[in-house]
């Protein structure tokens, strides 16, 4: 009984360790042999040059041998389980976190954790008034939250993969900065019209994509992203091609410019001018406008159209056979999440001043839907913590340089083997009946009738 | 008097393959109605056809006097005919009650109330789970809530797929038991496709048996359970 309920990990001996670690090196040696140690540039004259760095591919077989012995030596050859990894009292810990939520559903450990979140965000801007990095790294990871949350909608609710979410974040962009510079519309006007033209592009990708699930929705979804940011680099005369378009108007206060004047916001609100001001306002607008995006999505998940999303994700023929309109809700789903990613592509554009579209790339999609599915699909607390952690993250891991996308995805799956379903992946029922009261005036009803 | 869902000469194709060769077939109102057949007969096409997907290639559906051939599934569910698909197919990661409230899409929320008391004095054990993941349910229960999850929206006609598959033998009873409970007392006409011919035909008035696509034999539910060609094929044949 007791060796069935802690395993002891099979002891290997020296000898299979041993082998093992020789077979990896080999395939080590292989691969890296070519990949690291022969290294190609252009040189000076345009002919190819190179030169070895075999010092290196020799540290790297060595790490893997040494690696792998210790592995196997301590782990043996098969697959390492979680149990032996994190400590006995870590567990515990995490799974007293599990009762307590469950001893309280309406106020669990989430729920305090995000309040406790958003008390911070709020507060930030004036505890790193002086602290300009940390407030651009702020709205940073604030617009990341914002374009996670719009896309959950389209990903997390309604379970339709896509990949060209940054096709939005650009039309919403390039929608606020012409019509800014070309009409000399407020940012108020344009955020209202960027969503609606957003909204309308998210229609346009969703009428010919009604038949697709799955992979196959993928793949027109991604190209949809790359088509929307090719015509923007070729469409010259109207997007400014890879030059984009610059010295894009900046927000105002309701009118009142961030800047020196008389007639500017330090000067009217009596105040010192300072820079960081417009930053401050930044970051509140963004905040709003992230919080605009939660509130609506919160909403909607107990409203019909919200239900119809989950229920698609879940089984699209029962929702057809269940007189769901299925059509109306893809349509819904795509128009709702891109408009909000064309007011944060809005958003983009104002706080920048310029925008081409190398800010576009493919790169940006993958990097909201890994934020999406890290935090666990459908999960807003959930896609929160992961948009700060991919994008503090990234900025942590700076001094790496080009091992950062190594850290970067070494971290990502580490996540997914110990959270298949992401940090939050238990999805929050959008009603809880309270067993008594709600139950029992159903079947008083019936004993009425 | 004419039939609640009256079927008549209807084809059905995926792609080349004919599926279904013209089938005549009536539900009258307040009637059970069990089609029987082996593996890939059809009858679960004919189950989709009714509700458009696939679409009919010829012949038509009427519901109530209304040809229903051409509409779009979530309309023909607004006429208040209900289905529960092939496999369950319950909502895995929503509650049992919201599974219920997607049930209820195109009925009035007034009689929510109602219905929801009907369905849990019909299947207390879902009362019991009103608040667990569909998933989570174990395979009778399932059947109980996608059985229960059509029932929400008040139907006239319930079309059941195969509702005892996986099953064990005293679950595909207790099923069984509800339906004719549903029938009894509701006077709700049921449309059923079943592999258990034996329980199926003993619950149903009339009965149809398909082959290949096509209806080679009807009558009532005791006449074809004593019929030689059916005993051979679906009673005694398999098990």
């Amino acid at each position: 009984m007791t060796d069935a309920a802690t395993p002891s990990p099979p002891r290997f001996a020296f000898g299979a360790a041993l082998k093992s670690a020789a077979l990896s090196a080999v395939v080590a040696l292989g691969l890296f042999g070519l990949m690291v140690g022969i290294r190609t540039e252009t040189g000076p004259t345009g002919s190819l040059i190179y030169w070895t760095r075999f010092g290196d591919v020799a540290l790297l077989v060595a790490a893997v041998f040494l690696g792998r012995f210790l592995r196997v030596l301590a782990f043996g050859d098969g697959p390492i389980r979680l149990q032996r990894l994190v400590p006995a009292r870590w567990q515990e810990a995490s799974a007293g976190g599990e009762r307590f939520a469950r001893l309280m559903p309406g106020r669990n450990l989430g729920g305090i954790f995000s309040i406790a979140l958003l008390g911070f965000a709020l507060v930030a801007p004036i505890l790193f008034f002086n602290n300009r990095y940390a407030l651009d790294l702020g709205i940073l990871v604030l617009t990341y939250v914002m374009l996670g949350w719009g896309l959950n909608i389209v990903v997390g609710l309604a379970g339709l993969l896509d990949l060209g979410y940054v096709a939005f974040y650009a039309v919403g962009a390039y929608s606020y900065a012409l019509l800014a510079q070309n009409f000399d519309l407020s940012f108020w006007v344009c955020l209202p019209l960027a969503g609606i033209l957003a909204a309308f592009w998210g229609l346009i990708l969703g009428f010919p994509v009604l038949r697709l699930r799955g992979d196959y929705l993928a793949i027109v979804t991604l190209a949809f992203g790359e088509i929307i940011r090719i015509v923007l680099l070729n469409w010259q005369n109207v997007t400014g091609g890879p030059n984009g378009i610059s010295s894009i108007p900046r927000p105002s206060f309701f009118g009142i410019p961030f800047n020196n004047d008389d007639d500017g916001f330090a000067a009217v609100f009596g105040l010192d001018y300072s820079a960081t001001h417009r930053i401050v306002f930044l970051f509140y607008l963004i905040l709003m406008l992230a919080l605009l995006t939660n509130w609506v999505t919160l909403r909607l998940r107990r409203l019909p159209i919200g239900r119809a999303w989950e229920a698609l994700r879940e089984d699209e023929i029962a929702c057809r056979s269940l007189g769901i309109n299925t059509t109306n809700t893809k349509l819904t789903a795509f128009a709702i999440g891109a408009m909000f990613g064309g007011f944060a592509g809005a958003f983009f554009a104002t706080r920048q001043g310029f925008i081409s579209p190398e800010s576009f790339s493919f790169v940006e999609s993958a990097l909201i839907l890994a934020i999406v599915v890290l935090g666990g699909m459908g999960s807003q607390l959930g896609v929160a913590i992961a948009a700060i952690v991919t994008i503090g993250g990234f900025e942590l891991f700076r001094e790496f340089a080009a091992y950062r996308m190594l850290v970067f995805g070494g971290a990502m799956v580490l996540i997914m083997v110990w959270r298949p379903r992401g940090l939050i992946g238990t999805r929050t029922p959008s009603v809880f009946l309270k067993q008594r009261k709600a139950i029992a005036g159903a079947l008083v009803g019936e004993g009425r009738g | 008097m004419t039939a609640l869902l009256e079927i008549r000469k209807l084809e059905a194709a995926y792609g080349r393959v004919v599926a279904l060769k013209g089938i005549d077939l009536d539900v009258k109102a307040g009637e059970i109605v069990t089609l029987i057949g082996a593996n890939g007969a059809g009858k679960s096409t004919l189950m989709m056809t009714i509700f458009g997907y696939p679409r009919a290639r010829a012949g038509t559906i009427r519901f109530d006097g209304r040809d229903i051939t051409a509409m779009p599934a979530h309309e023909i569910a607004k006429l208040h005919i209900a289905q529960s698909p092939e496999g369950r197919r319950i909502f895995s990661r929503m509650t049992v009650f919201e599974n219920l409230q997607m049930g209820a899409s195109i009925s009035d929320p007034q009689h929510f109330d109602d219905n929801i008391a009907r369905i849990f004095a019909l299947f207390p054990r879902l009362k019991e789970r009103i608040n667990q993941r569909g998933g989570t349910l174990s395979g009778g229960e399932q059947q109980m809530l996608a059985i229960g999850r059509a029932l929400m929206s008040r139907p006239r006609l319930l079309l059941l797929d195969e509702p005892s598959l996986g099953l064990a033998p005293l679950l595909a009873k207790q099923i069984f038991k509800a339906i004719r409970t549903l029938n009894e007392q509701d006077g709700l006409a049921v449309f059923l496709v079943e592999q258990n011919a034996f329980h199926a035909l003993k619950l149903a008035h009339r009965g149809y048996v398909m082959v290949n696509g096509a209806i080679t034999l009807s009558g009532s539910g005791e006449d074809l359970l004593k019929r030689p060609e059916v005993r051979a094929a679906y009673l005694e044949g398999g098990h």
